[in-house]
């Protein structure tokens, strides 16, 4: 599941900042290296909760900063995805 | 010396073209923007019809991530300010851009997204409100927006005077350029309010034109069957130029703003004070601004939408105001409305754009439909083909809901 999950972050990413994939790499900071700002980045995390069936709380957003950290809390609190 | 202000810019786009030059071509055709409506399911709506701009691709102005951040108002008025823009031959520099402003307005702003936000929030909450509905929405980002691509620093306004918006919008900016607070404005309005709240909105009011199974033939200022408004979407925008500012930089002249008129008819919320009485004080305020007599004006644009009404209130104050002048028909008149529907806050800025046309062209555009002059209209509308004539002096008049009204005119730049 995590691979898919992986993916499926990298392609929302990918839409919705319209980077390249190459660019979205497990580190990369979505305010700091893919050209997101803060509106974008609550927009992301709306796509994210649309894509996965999960909501994920204010401060809970607030932590989600880089691929990595969306991937990891997506794969904790994920109900399968959909 | 009062500064004079030239127009060095045009950018429209509308039902009738995506540029100043095809809607210039259409209109001289005749070409109706009128066709049943594709933007959203009109079923079981009065009105199934309307003056859409169609095939439009705003990525080809704007970035995929960036136009998701915009109502279709602000992708218009992007378009039409790339061309004007383009058309000036305007470079904004380190040098001259906190004396270039903008200011566009829009009658109603982003309602195409407001309308699908607030379905998003019934259907799934206020958690389902995009961080970006209200920047994509409010009038005033469409200044915002094409001041943030062009770099443009000085002042940044935006009217939302109803139908007399991009009247109010080009007419202050002239004035801003007068007093000195900038050299350059980018000017006018946009709107896109073909949504099922906007036609169901004006359908409500029965303000449009209901002939569905026409709809080329709907829009007919002055003919004894007209039958209300069509709604139109698009933009229109002028680059407006301090005259010395634009002398100074080779720029192309197009035209001049040598007057502006405003009034209220602190009447009714919607209908016209009778006999046009606010229509004739905007024109007179702007014959009196222009120091000129009314028999100087060759060419009037109408605001005329096709209500039975409304026309009848515009003849007769430009019939009171003209006089003799515009009953032996020496007065052109025409509605350009008759071909691009009714653009609302976007109006004043295209048919701003269509009379500064008129006269570099020497040829006044028709009013297509008209085919039997209603009792109450009796002037020279140009009927269905267009007029070549010497015209040197033009009035482009706008009228909005809430009583308020702007004329501008125009004289031919040699």
């Amino acid at each position: 599941m995590a691979a898919a999950v992986e993916e499926k972050v990298k392609q929302i990413i990918v839409e919705q900042l319209q980077v390249d994939e190459a660019e979205v790499t497990p580190s990369a900071s979505f305010q700091e290296d893919l050209g997101a700002d803060s509106l974008d980045v609550v927009e992301l995390v709306m796509q994210f909760e649309e894509a996965f069936d999960i909501e994920i709380p204010d401060e809970d957003a607030e932590k989600i900063k880089t691929v990595k950290d969306a991937t990891e809390y997506i794969e904790k609190n994920a109900k399968g995805g959909k | 010396m009062q500064r004079r202000v030239v127009v060095t810019g045009i950018g429209l786009i509308c039902g009738v073209g995506h540029t100043a030059p095809e809607v210039w071509q259409g209109l001289l055709e005749g070409r109706s923007g009128m066709s049943p409506i594709t933007g959203f399911d009109p079923t079981g709506f009065s009105v199934t019809f309307a003056a859409e701009v169609k095939n439009f691709d705003p990525l080809k102005f704007i970035d995929k991530k960036e136009a998701r951040k915009m109502g279709r108002f602000i992708h218009f008025a992007l378009a039409a300010s790339a061309e004007a823009m383009q058309s000036s031959g305007l470079k904004i520099t380190p040098e001259n851009e906190t004396r270039v402003g903008v200011h566009i307005g829009s009658g109603i702003g982003g309602f195409d997204v407001i309308e699908r936000e607030h379905s998003a929030m019934l259907a799934g909450g206020p958690r389902k409100i995009s961080p970006f509905f209200i920047p994509a929405a409010i009038v005033n980002l469409a200044a915002g927006q094409v001041s943030i691509r062009y770099g443009a620093k000085g002042p940044n306004e935006a009217t939302a005077t109803a139908c007399t918006t991009s009247a109010h919008a080009i007419g202050d900016a002239y004035r801003t350029i007068q007093r000195g607070d900038a050299d350059v404005m980018i000017a006018g309005g946009a709107e896109a309010a073909i949504t099922p709240m906007g036609v169901g909105g004006f359908a409500a009011m029965r303000a449009l034109s209901t002939r569905n199974d026409d709809p080329e033939h709907a829009c007919r200022p002055f003919d004894k069957d007209r039958d209300g408004f069509v709604v139109g979407e698009g933009a229109g925008i002028l680059i407006l130029e301090d005259l010395e500012f634009a002398k100074a930089r080779g720029a192309n002249i197009m035209a001049e703003i040598i007057g502006y008129g405003m009034s209220a008819d602190a009447y009714h919320m919607t209908g016209m004070a009778p006999e046009g009485e606010g229509c004739f004080r905007a024109m007179k305020n702007a014959l009196d601004s222009a120091h000129l007599r009314p028999e100087q004006i060759e060419y009037v644009n109408a605001h005329a939408t096709s209500t039975p009404l409304g026309d009848a209130a515009e003849t007769a104050a430009m019939t009171k105001l003209f006089g003799e002048h515009a009953t032996s028909h020496k007065l052109l008149v025409s509605s350009t409305k008759s071909m691009t529907g009714h653009l609302l806050g976007g109006a004043g800025g295209l048919e701003a754009g269509i009379t500064i046309m008129a006269l570099q062209n020497q040829l006044v555009p028709p009013t297509t439909n008209l085919v039997e002059p209603d009792v109450d209209c009796r002037l020279n509308y140009i009927p269905n083909k267009p007029q070549a004539a010497t015209v040197n002096i033009a009035l482009s008049n706008s009228f909005g809901f809430g009583g308020t009204n702007g004329s501008l005119i125009f004289k031919r730049w040699e």
